[in-house]
């Protein structure tokens, strides 16, 4: 049999047999396999995430190859008011909306984490927020915002809470927290989901245990769930942290930087200042700023994400 | 002693839950009963803006006929269900190399695509607005298509990688045993079995490439070329005009096929989004 | 039908030497058994065979052909896995036929061949199953299936039996070795379990550390072992070792341990000519150990008795005699409790003797 086959290549199917005989070498194959994934991120990725950098430090406007100007981008960025609140509002934005995603979706984890009926329903209602595309419920929520008709402002006048319609979008702190709520209702769900599967791999036997010992609903939270969870819970809030930082189109949709730029993030900031006003080197500074908080946050979830081979 | 337990059991699950419950549904609520009301009583602060007293179709009627809105549903399944096939044909066999045939630089690669997933649009948009200039692309939806895989295919790889990890080595070699080559190995006994994940990966890049905003936003302007997210805020909002009515009639129906699919594969979506995060 | 020779193999995983010099030749419808512990280099040294693992160095021929750089789909060999490696996505019949057609086995024939397999394995019945709805024991089968429908020149099995419960697992060793007589086709087989070597081998090699500790027949091995390690690994419980210094009254030779003596038998006493060293390493199986009435210096033991463990069959006592613990095998009979006093009197013709350095059989002419 094994003759049969050194044999054969001298024969008519030489080429074909040639072939098959180089994909069975896992080097090649390999290579194969994966140069289309490699390619499209080469072409679409790499090149402008170097070419990104690049523009940083170039005047490059629309339709109009730039020339090099050095740090000029970030020096002027440095000097312009604008940007500094951008970063203001870009750090509060970020910390305050994941310190809240995070508390309130792990608390929702904890609730779900029992078993009771209609749970894969109840599952799938959570999830929506996350499901239905951030552009559609944004929308929804400028429409929630509004300054004369929000359903909001009716139901706390109706309570007695307050005297006139509150101006949501209209005042720039109403404005921030009104989009950090939105941000945190859209991303609860990512929280609660991604950990409820991490609750579900603790032993019940850990929290009978502890029953045992007479320890409280906190304490068992404290010393056994909090701890356990810990690795998922620093992968998913660099996530988040990544996401919420770079958002763009929430804020876009909802106030566009408004008003007066007081809800201006980085993501938002570098649109208007590329797309709309068509600097693309100012743009792309602006954008760079980004990147020492993404490495951080990369550095974070690949130490916890880490397969280990 | 029963009436305690019902009591303490409500405290730290009914009214959590339900106060979760009633926050997130709340602006679909909204959305949808706006959907249905005229706009006189949309307007009209009198009335309660929480019950819908006469129900009316003419916002979605404005939607469908005044708007070009099913152009830009085709626009956006378009480019959701090619991108979404690119992405998956490249991730499945990149994650199949990375995983599982162990070349020289195969965890190198599985770093990188790693990195590349983490990676936000906001930062890219601007030298890919260059790029996708160059290609002369400006305009045109496959802009949208040979880009969006790019948040998709790292996602994917990812994703699948897990899903090859387990399933056990053995069951290759067996194969090799039994005389298949490679590719059919790949053929007949990987691909069926990751099948499950396959799905799950194609419902996630399905519902990112829906999703997607400002990609879209910054290459595309012709009205006409649109998906369904830009097209409801730059075309139903003129200046300070702003359609609400139709607009949230649009927000619902371009929610639609998103959860359609989401309804029928939950447990593939959750499967999905916890082995991603999962080591 | 082939013979597998493995000349001078070597296999290193970087830093790591998995085999060292291996040599063995198996000959046709041979069945040889590897055992060791884990981690010896014998499911490496399998893997080899099959093709699944490249060779660093050293030479395989399997039949006539050197295989070192034949793919294993092309060696025409068949391999069962620990964990069966069904497909699961086929039902047993697509199991069984999948090698078959990947050889562009004619339908007709697969047909033919697969209902063959599965009547001699007793799983007619599953052939339109799926694995999952398979107990382990039909697994196990549908794997042995899918090996021997291939007609193969060479078996390989790698630990088959571990998943199976202790029941199973006696009852499937049986009807592997009437399976095999029957196809009459070399096999190799892997294991750590060192009564499945002994029933199951028709030669087992025993290995530690990546080298062949000794080649031979079950009972050569279990009679002869060539080291302490292999005198140890086989028998269950294990021999008992105990290091004696040697007193040499003119041609008498006896080995002390503090009050313990025996006076070795003339063709035992051989084996030490030319032995420098002060002190040897006895071993004595348990079995060997058998209970008399009366104490006789120089000829039996007194032990205390510490903890007595009947297992039906055979009664096992872990006494202490001189300093030394050892386990004896008493018979069922006899009764004894903790803290009694037992003599006991090794069969002198069965006792080991192995050099204190090198652990080395002593007066073993073949090794």
């Amino acid at each position: 049999m094994g003759e049969a086959i050194s044999q054969s290549e001298a024969m008519p199917g030489a080429l074909r047999h040639r072939l098959s005989r180089a994909l069975e070498n896992p080097t090649l194959l390999g290579f194969l396999f994966v140069a289309p994934a490699e390619l499209i991120l080469l072409i679409f990725l790499a090149y402008p995430f170097v070419l990104g950098l690049w523009l940083g430090f170039t005047d490059t406007v629309v339709g109009r190859e730039g020339s090099f100007v050095g740090l000029e981008n970030y020096k002027e960025l440095l000097e312009d008011s604008a940007f500094w609140l951008t970063v203001f509002n870009t750090f509060l934005y970020t910390v305050v909306a994941v310190i809240l995603k995070a508390v309130l979706g792990i608390g929702l984890a904890v609730v779900l984490n029992r078993d009771f009926k209609a749970k894969g329903l109840v599952r799938a209602i959570v999830l929506l927020p996350w499901i239905v595309p951030t552009a559609l419920s944004a929308i929804c929520f400028w429409w929630l915002y509004d300054s004369t008709f929000s359903g909001i402002s009716w139901v706390l006048m109706r309570l007695g809470l307050i005297d006139g319609m509150i101006n949501f979008l209209g005042d720039p702190w109403n404005a921030r927290f009104s989009l950090i709520a939105a941000n945190v209702w859209r991303g609860i769900p990512f929280f609660t989901i991604g950990l409820l599967a991490g609750l579900q791999t603790i032993s019940p036997e850990l929290y009978e245990a502890a029953d045992l010992d007479g320890a409280s609903f906190w304490s068992k939270f404290r010393k056994i769930t909090l701890p356990l969870i810990t690795p998922l819970l620093a992968v998913v809030t660099a996530f988040s942290t990544i996401w919420t930082f770079a958002d763009f189109q929430l804020i876009w949709i909802i106030t566009k930087g408004g008003p007066a730029g007081a809800t201006h993030v980085f993501g938002t900031l570098s649109f208007q200042r590329a797309m709309s006003g068509g600097h693309f080197g100012e743009g792309a500074a602006i954008s760079n700023f980004m990147l020492p908080i993404l490495v951080v946050c990369v550095l974070i979830s690949f130490k916890y994400l880490r397969r280990e081979d | 002693m029963v009436g305690e337990r019902a009591i303490s059991k409500a405290l730290k699950f009914y009214v959590p839950l339900g106060l979760y419950l009633l926050f997130l549904l709340f602006p679909f609520y909204w959305m949808v009963n706006t959907v249905f009301k005229s706009d006189k009583e949309m307007y009209n602060l009198e009335l309660n803006p929480f019950y819908i007293h006469s129900p009316t179709l003419e916002n979605i009627v404005h939607l469908f006929t005044r708007t070009i809105f099913l152009k830009w549903m085709a626009n956006t399944f378009f480019v959701a269900i090619l991108s979404t096939l690119m992405a998956l044909g490249a991730s499945l066999l990149a994650a199949y190399a990375i995983q599982r045939l162990r070349f020289r630089t195969s965890q190198p690669t599985g770093v990188a695509i790693f990195l590349s997933y983490l990676i936000p649009q906001t930062i890219l948009f601007i030298p890919l607005a260059h790029v996708i200039f160059q290609l002369k692309l400006w305009d045109s939806l496959w802009a949208l298509v040979l880009t969006y895989p790019t948040f998709l295919v790292p996602f994917c790889t990812w994703l699948l990688m897990g899903y090859f990890k387990s399933i056990p080595k053995e069951m290759e070699e067996c194969a090799m045993i039994d005389g298949a080559s490679r590719v059919r190995i790949f053929r007949s006994i990987i691909l069926p079995l990751c099948l499950p994940g396959i799905l799950s990966a194609g419902i996630f890049c399905f519902t990112l490439s829906w999703n997607e905003y400002i990609y879209a936003l910054a290459f595309i302007s012709d009205t006409s070329s649109k998906t369904v997210p830009i097209g409801l805020v730059t075309e139903l909002v003129r200046g300070d005009v702003y359609h609400w009515g139709p607009l949230m009639a649009g927000a619902l129906c371009a929610s639609v096929p998103v959860a359609l699919v989401y309804s029928f594969f939950v447990e593939h979506y959750v499967a999905g989004m916890t082995g991603a995060l999962k080591e | 039908m082939a013979e597998v020779r493995l000349q001078s193999v070597c296999k290193r995983f970087e830093e790591v030497v998995a085999v060292k010099d291996f040599n063995l030749f198996i000959q046709d419808k041979e069945f040889v058994v590897l055992v060791g512990p884990s981690g010896c280099g014998k499911t490496t040294t399998l893997r080899m065979i099959a093709g699944l693992e490249e060779i660093t160095s050293g030479e395989i021929f399997i039949g006539q052909t050197l295989v070192n750089r034949v793919p294993a789909r092309d060696r025409n060999i068949a391999m069962v896995f620990q964990n069966y490696a069904l497909y699961p996505h086929m039902t047993v019949y697509q199991n069984m036929a999948f090698g078959l057609e990947m050889r562009k086995t004619p339908k007709e024939e697969i047909r033919r061949r697969v209902q063959e397999a599965a009547d001699i394995l007793g799983i007619g019945e599953l052939l339109q199953r799926k694995p999952k709805q398979l107990s382990g024991g039909q697994r196990q089968r549908v794997a042995l299936g899918r090996a021997i429908v291939r007609k193969p020149q060479v078996f390989l099995f790698d630990e088959p039996l571990s998943n199976l419960d202790a029941k199973l697992r006696v009852q499937t060793r049986l009807e592997l070795k009437k399976l095999h007589s029957r196809l009459s086709t070399t096999a190799v087989y892997v294991t750590h379990d060192q009564v499945e070597a002994m029933t199951m081998g028709d030669r087992i090699v025993v290995m530690k550390d990546g080298l062949i500790q000794q080649v031979g027949s079950p009972l050569e091995l279990y009679n002869f072992p060539a080291n302490t390690f292999v005198a140890g690994f086989l028998g269950s419980p294990s021999m008992n070792f105990f290091e004696a210094a040697l007193k040499r009254e003119g041609s008498a030779v006896s080995v002390c341990k503090g009050s313990l003596r025996i006076d070795l038998p003339p063709e035992k006493a051989g084996f030490l000519e030319g032995y420098k060293q002060e002190t040897v390493i006895v071993g004595v199986r348990p079995e060997d150990l058998k209970p008399v009435q009366e104490h006789l210096p120089g000829r039996t033991l007194q032990a205390l008795v510490e903890v007595v463990e009947p297992i039906g069959n055979e009664t096992y006592v872990d006494v202490e005699a001189g300093g030394v613990s050892l386990i004896a095998g008493v018979g069922r009979n006899v009764q004894v409790r903790p803290g009694e006093k037992l003599i006991l009197m090794p069969a002198l013709e069965r006792i080991n003797l192995f050099d204190t350095q090198s652990q080395r059989a002593l007066g073993l002419h073949h090794s």
